[in-house]
């Protein structure tokens, strides 16, 4: 392994990307299919190293992802990989984990794929707390069809569906998921690599539903639609307006309006379902045996 | 034989998905299916099996093809609605060929309809309600004891031919009681998937080796990293847009079905032998049927039943020959003539073909098909 950055904390310490892309990733089906300088990559690369700092067992890990250029994703990694239906990543990815609680099963989504069409497994499996981890490349925007508004675009921006700017209020993900009783719901950034690698390390690590948020660029359609510059000037304005959780609590709402408030929002203890759903099975099992 | 018991349909459907080896089920409330929910909920935690009540019919199909690509078989059963609203996630199962079983207990639609209402609108949306091309199975049941035999025999075809089943069962049959004697375990065959024995990273999960019906399918977690996609794919399991490997994958999941017919399809023939007329039906209406042939052989009339025990694919040869020895078939349906269309199409000239239907929600009686095979006989 040929660490660049070693700190001496596991959660910081990263690996020349190419050592990730060898041992994790399929290198016959890159180039990726994302448009030059799009934020997708540098978080595919976030999950590869989360990952990699675990240690997880590849034979014992699936990635599940649904439409969309976040979901094209799941097929670059050398995993148990399904790319399934438009919004339902979340409801097959349910079946796998509670088939086989053993696996460790990651859901890579979009934004419009999770929050939109898919709204109703995430805030439904946030509420049973089974225990997956959402990975969530939030571009506020539907790439794969051209640049149309997402419900994660800000008000007055603009997609070809709104061309006249949104006035639409956007959903805030991580938060829409701690509501509906996700037990760890966090925030990170394409800019923000080290932290967005943790976020995504305590993840998994937590045991029940967890998501993580992350902002990602996409200067072909969002930036382009909206001036935001190209992709490096877009990854500066993530580094310029990126608040801390703790930093946020002092701040006003008016403060708050253009920034991306990163780290872990909320994490709770819970039973995870899977675990409850066995422990009925016992209960079922030892009452036989007592009772007939 | 095993014990006689008094169950419904719907019942009959759980016990026969626990012989067939269902380990998850994932439904979402709906008339008339429901008790196969709650009877799932009750009975596969005692098998050490799993229930989940999703949020939605969508994400409750979505479940159920997640669990069988971890090499659990799995079933959701629902009605009309409900089966509109998998129809996208069914078509997924079709061209990933992910084992699973879809029950449908129909009811009177369109729309909400009426929810306890007996129908059978829903034969060609079971053929083509998914979008785009695709091979199907769908099973339709007469009797209690048939629902848990057939759906014994869904599961084995899906596992079989690495496709979705549909069980198209009626309200009907889905809520009659009768006494049923089951058979005993023993007595069934059960299908299980062709696995993948030694895991090896360079196997394209999708080509079809030398001898097989299906490719093998490596459970997730089992050492065999794959790539399942609903994205017309190559026999790597990774999206193309090469025409040619589009149309192979095409013609290899039709083929795998149309090269088994023989295996595939069921039809019943009773009491043809010396009969010029055959009265077409299937499912719940089959029971009004055999009343009304009972009654038109005590006049003299010589009628007998032809029923497709397999809706999808359709039994097209045995229907032909049989139509060539009869004088007139009377399609019996609960719809506005849904296989009468098909009967049409296959039958052409060779006899007279007449039709009785119902879309008013209430059942068509033997009397009402009694008459209808006195017309026009003086």
């Amino acid at each position: 392994m040929n660490a660049i950055v070693n700190t001496g904390d596991v959660s910081r310490k990263t690996v020349n990307a190419s050592n990730l892309v060898y041992k994790y990733m399929r290198p016959e089906h890159l180039p990726t299919i994302w448009c030059p300088g799009c934020g997708n990559g540098i978080i595919l690369r976030d999950v590869a190293q989360a990952i990699e700092n675990l240690g997880l067992d590849r034979d014992k890990t699936v990635i599940v992802s649904g439409i969309g250029c976040s979901s094209r994703a799941a097929g670059y990694l050398d995993f148990n990989t399904i790319h399934t239906t438009h919004g339902r990543a979340i409801a097959f990815a349910t079946g796998i984990k509670l088939a086989r609680p053993e696996l460790e099963v990651i859901v890579l989504t979009g934004d419009g794929d999770v929050s939109a069409i898919g709204g109703n497994h995430l805030i439904h499996a946030a509420r049973r707390n089974i225990g997956l981890t959402v990975v969530v490349l939030n571009n506020s925007i539907y790439g794969m069809t051209g640049g149309q508004y997402s419900p994660t675009t800000p008000r007055h921006e603009f997609g070809t569906t709104a061309p006249y700017g949104n006035i639409d209020r956007p959903f805030d993900i991580a938060g829409l998921a701690f509501g509906a009783g996700a037990s760890y719901a966090a925030r990170g950034s394409a800019y923000h690599v080290t932290e967005t690698i943790s976020l995504i390390q305590e993840g998994i690590r937590h045991k029940g539903f967890s998501i993580i948020d992350v902002a990602s660029i996409c200067p072909t359609y969002y930036g382009r639609k909206n001036h935001k510059g190209d992709a490096v000037q877009m990854l500066e304005w993530q580094r310029d307006h990126a608040v801390t959780q703790e930093k946020a609590f002092h701040m006003s709402e008016e403060e708050l309006r253009d920034k991306i408030i990163i780290g872990v929002l909320h994490q709770v203890q819970y039973p995870e379902f899977t675990y409850e759903y066995q422990m009925l099975i016992n209960r079922l099992a030892k009452e036989r045996e007592q009772y007939g | 034989m095993g014990k006689t018991v008094l169950m419904q349909g719907n019942e009959a459907c759980v016990e026969g998905a626990l012989a067939a080896g269902m380990r998850l089920y994932a439904g979402y409330p709906i008339t008339p299916s429901t008790e196969i929910a709650e009877l799932s909920a009750l009975r596969l935690p005692q098998e050490g099996g799993k229930f989940i009540q999703m949020e939605d019919e969508i994400g409750s199909i979505a479940c159920a093809i997640g669990a069988s690509v971890a090499g659990v078989k799995s079933m959701t059963a629902t009605s009309g609605p409900g089966f509109s609203l998998k129809q996208e996630n069914l078509g997924y199962a079709c061209l990933a060929e992910i084992p699973l079983v879809v029950v449908d207990v129909q009811r009177c639609g369109p729309s909400t309809g009426m929810p306890t209402s007996p129908s059978q609108g829903d034969v060609m949306m079971a053929r083509w309600g998914t979008h785009g091309d695709h091979p199907i199975i769908a099973l339709s049941p007469s009797s209690v004891r048939e629902t848990y035999l057939l759906t014994v025999r869904a599961f084995n075809l899906s596992e079989k031919y690495r496709t979705p089943v549909i069980l198209l069962m009626d309200e009907i049959i889905g809520h009659l009681r009768e006494d049923v004697e089951l058979p005993e375990a023993s007595e069934l065959t059960v299908e299980d998937r062709p696995t993948v024995l030694f895991p090896d990273p360079k196997r394209p999960p999708y080509k079809l080796r030398p001898g097989e019906l299906v490719p093998r399918m490596a459970p997730f977690g089992s050492g065999q990293r794959y790539n399942i996609t609903g994205l017309i794919h190559d026999e790597a399991g990774f999206p193309t847009n090469s025409n040619e490997v589009a149309g192979a994958l095409m013609e290899r999941i039709f083929q795998k079905l149309n090269d088994h017919l023989d295996d595939i399809v069921e039809y019943e023939e009773s009491g043809l032998e010396d009969a010029d007329t055959a009265i077409f039906c299937y499912g719940g209406t089959m029971r009004a049927a055999m009343t009304a042939r009972d009654l038109a052989r005590e006049k003299g009339l010589k009628v007998g039943i032809f029923r497709p025990v397999t809706i999808w694919p359709f039994p097209e040869q045995a229907l032909l020959e049989r139509s060539k020895k009869l004088r007139r078939i009377l399609v019996a349906e609960h719809n506005g003539g849904q296989l009468l269309l098909e009967v049409q199409r296959i039958v052409k000239d060779n006899c007279e073909i007449s039709f009785i239907g119902r879309m008013d929600g209430t059942v068509i009686t033997p009397e009402e098909i009694l008459a209808k095979l006195e017309e026009g006989q003086a």
